[in-house]
């Protein structure tokens, strides 16, 4: 049995499946220093749109997805960091200032401090909360991309942060549920967010990229530049909107349609399926229905198509489409589908890839999933949490620092 | 206002330089006039012109204007508007008169009824012609007062607009967010008062008190002309520590910006600000920065104004219009009849944006007399409303598992209905 204090364990609580990824912390700078050992999951219920609308039910599937994980990471869970999502969820950019008040103008620590406590301090809804409040770049004196201020000289100190926030009662949801399986939530994150730190890499995120993570239920991106976060965003679409389409368009039932779109489905329309067309049966195998695979594509295909233009749009309004030199990524279960890149592309016009997860190693092959990226996301957003705590000495070490030093005097 | 004497030129106070005249029109702006409180409004000249008796008897205005002739027989209007600007026009000395020696005349007024419909827009004119900035505030009919008081209201809208350099109107239909089922009639009607009453207060407020970040009339007025013929405005207020917070929640909370998307389909807004002494330049800033966000297609024009006795306080006033694209349509009121009606009111959507613009033609002297001999002869009106077909909705799509869950609403869309049934691709 591994130390549980080298644990991390990432829930994400999606709307289709729900998928709980176990990861130990290990010091090889190679895996960004994250070994997959366990991954559990169980088709979700309860769930729409990447939100909770039956907690039991939802409960039962969380449950056993944790169990899972536990049996195969042979680990007892006891903390999650638990991915969110759903519409309610915005970023946005804000700028805090301090002016430098030293006599000889050098900017101190707590000069840094204060600029970002002042950032922080935003005017949101009163049922709002902030996800996260993610450091971007400092300005000194109107100077850009200042990454660390301190004992520069300079008169006024700025800083950008990102901002993602949400509706508090929402996002507790989730919370509680998890709460209620006597797990701990040592934090929220974005499920955006979560996606693109198992996706990218620090020299993508420096050129610029987008990710895409195309759930069941929602759709959710992140923008980097230069290194950062610059633009958040989700979207209440996602697969079982597609499925939901066909099932309006082709008279199916939903889980009919599902199925259909997993087995026949494509981004595009192939040219090769036009005019063909799939007779149904029941399980006697006797005909129920003849459908047209072209309109299958079709509807799939304008739906899709419509998700990756509403994107667009909202990256071209926050004026970010320059930025991205490195591309767009794409991981949720509705990556999978075939041709998805080549529907992207026109789309952003510039390069679609499907996302890997590069960066952690274990057990590879088979993580290498759209659908667990954010899973795994987490799991590696948990590392860095406590990678950093580790980085500033704990109070006990402290005591034990200052004692050894008495004693060796 | 009852405790106050009245003069006829209002008294200048240290702060102030312009006199303003509050006239109230017909029995609906008579009475909201009453419920303006005078000490708020100290150093207004507060005017009730009616033409019926008893209500101008109940007023506490201090000038009282009876529009009288003995072709009416004592009885009023009569809920046609006709008469009532027949009669505004023969007696256009006094309203003008009235009007004089004020530097601006806000005009409250009920569209719909003879009186308020008929009056205002002469009354209008003739404060023009004082050299007056005229601004009226109006309220428009329930829709279920039927569709003839409807068509007047609009007519006569359209007609104020032509002549006031702004109008701010509000729909009484819009009240109904504010209540419930068991309000009653009275305090819906005291609930819509209330509401313009709100908006002549920010606009008093924006009029008289040293603004730090000033406001002109004359931007309150370019906002409101040309505009959509429904301007929405709030005015909220708020005190303590965290009053700028609490005052944009307010605002967004305000029923008749309908949660704030008003703000985002108007594109231009007004914002007062009026604060104590300890108005801090961050709490505009917030409070504005919070409004922009959410009109960010607008035009914002934003005043800030300091009241010592606001002490603590923060009060916001909004005003939002929408542009207007299209005239509204010809109703078939005044297309029906080639009668007065039609070039009485003449629908002059474009309009010099000088302030000094040509008049819709006044009534001659024969016209007058004409319209009035009819109307006062009793006889039986033309309806003036046609059958008509009301339309239901479109057949609404199913959207299948997503019925029950909260809509995903992208600019007026509803992306949970099939992107190919609202992109129109046949499936054949």
């Amino acid at each position: 049995m591994f130390d549980d204090s080298n644990i991390i364990v990432g829930l994400e609580i999606g709307t289709s499946k729900i998928c709980a990824v176990v990861g130990e912390q290990n010091a090889d700078p190679a895996s960004a220093g994250l070994n997959i050992v366990g991954l559990g999951q169980s088709p979700a219920r309860g769930m729409r749109k990447g939100e909770i609308v039956d907690a039991a039910l939802a409960e039962e599937c969380v449950r056993n997805a944790i169990v899972e994980a536990e049996q195969m990471a042979d680990v007892e869970i006891r903390s999650v960091y638990l991915g969110v999502t759903g519409g309610h969820i915005r970023g946005f950019n804000n700028r805090g200032v301090h002016p430098v008040v030293s006599a000889d103008r050098e900017i101190s620590d707590d000069d840094v401090q204060d600029v970002i406590k002042n950032a922080k301090a935003i005017n949101l809804p009163a049922e709002n909360t902030v996800v996260h409040a993610v450091r971007q770049h400092f300005l000194v004196d109107g100077h850009d991309g200042i990454t660390n201020p301190v004992g520069m000289l300079g008169a006024r100190l700025e800083v950008d942060m990102h901002v993602v926030h949400g509706n508090t009662n929402r996002l507790q949801n989730s919370v509680r549920l998890v709460k209620g399986l006597q797990l701990e939530v040592e934090e929220i994150v974005f499920n955006g967010l979560a996606s693109s730190l198992a996706l990218l890499t620090s020299e993508q995120k420096e050129l610029g990229a987008l990710v895409i993570d195309i759930g069941g239920g929602t759709t959710d991106y992140v923008v980097y530049a230069d290194g950062v976060i610059k633009h958040t965003g989700a979207l209440a679409l996602g697969g079982d909107h597609v499925s939901n389409d066909l099932g309006h368009g082709l008279k199916v039932p939903l889980s009919r349609a599902e199925k259909l779109k997993l087995e026949h489905g494509s981004a595009l329309v192939d040219e090769a399926m036009k005019g063909r067309t799939l007779t149904l049966t029941n399980e006697l195998g006797l005909p129920l229905k003849t459908i047209n695979v072209e309109h299958l594509q079709r509807i799939m295909s304008l739906r899709l198509e419509e998700i990756f233009q509403i994107v667009a749009q909202d990256l071209e309004q926050a004026g970010f489409t320059d930025y991205l030199r490195a591309g767009v990524f794409l991981s949720g279960g509705c990556a999978r589908s075939p041709q998805i890149a080549k529907l992207a592309e026109p789309v952003f016009q510039m390069p679609v890839l499907l996302g890997q997860t590069n960066s952690i190693s274990g057990l590879k092959s088979a993580l290498d999933q759209p659908e667990f990226v954010t899973a795994i996301g987490l799991a590696k957003f948990g590392s860095l949490k406590t990678r950093k705590r580790e980085g500033k000495p704990s109070f006990a070490q402290g005591i034990k620092s200052t004692i050894a030093g008495f004693l060796r005097r | 206002m009852k405790t106050k004497t009245e003069t006829p030129v209002a008294a200048p106070e240290s702060n102030q330089t312009r006199s303003v005249k509050i006239i109230g029109v017909g029995g609906a702006g008579v009475s909201l006039l009453d419920t303006l409180p005078g000490d708020e409004f100290a150093g207004a000249g507060f005017v009730a012109v009616n033409t019926d008796a008893p209500s101008l008897d109940a007023s506490a205005a201090a000038v009282k204007i009876h529009l009288e002739t003995k072709l009416m027989r004592g009885l009023g209007t009569g809920g046609d508007p006709e008469r009532g600007r027949a009669i505004a026009e023969e007696q256009f000395s006094t309203l003008k008169t009235a009007c004089e020696s004020a530097d601006v005349v806000l005009i409250i007024a009920g569209l719909g009824g003879g009186a308020g419909s008929g009056i205002s827009p002469v009354l209008a004119r003739a404060a023009k012609e004082t050299g007056a900035l005229v601004l009226a505030f109006v309220t428009l009919p329930f829709l279920c007062e039927g569709n003839r008081r409807h068509q007047q209201a609009q007519q006569s809208l359209e007609h104020l607009k032509s002549v006031a350099d702004g109008v701010i109107c509000l729909p009484s239909q819009k009240t109904f967010k504010l209540i419930d089922e068991n309000t009653s009639v009275l305090e819906t009607f005291r609930i819509t008062g209330g509401l313009l009453v709100e908006g002549i207060r920010g606009v008093w407020q924006l009029l008289t008190r040293p603004g730090l970040i000033q406001i002109h009339f004359d931007d309150l007025c370019a906002l409101v002309r040309n505009r959509h013929s429904e301007s929405v405005f709030a005015c909220v207020e708020a005190a303590g520590a965290g009053r700028s917070r609490e005052v944009v929640e307010k605002l967004l909370a305000h029923p008749l910006l309908d949660e704030g998307r008003a703000l985002a389909e108007s594109d231009a807004v007004l914002v007062s600000l009026l604060g104590g002494k300890d108005l801090t330049m961050a709490e505009v800033n917030r409070v504005m920065e919070q409004i922009g966000r959410h009109c960010e297609h607008a035009q914002i024009i934003m005043g800030a104004a300091v009241d010592a006795e606001m002490k603590n306080h923060l009060s916001v006033t909004v005003i939002a219009a929408k542009h207007n694209p299209v005239a509204p349509a010809e109703s078939p009121a005044a297309g029906q009849s080639g009668e007065p009606a039609e070039q009485a009111f003449p629908r002059g959507a474009a309009r010099p944006s000088s302030r000094c613009m040509p008049q819709a033609n006044p009534f001659s002297l024969q016209q007058r007399e004409q319209t009035l001999a009819k109307n006062a002869g009793g006889r039986a009106r033309k309806s003036g409303s046609r059958m008509r077909q009301e339309q239901l909705p479109l057949a609404i799509i199913s959207k299948g598992r997503f019925d029950k869950s909260e809509p995903t609403i992208h600019k007026g869309e509803d992306l949970d209905i099939p992107t190919y049934l609202r992109r129109g691709v046949p499936l054949n």
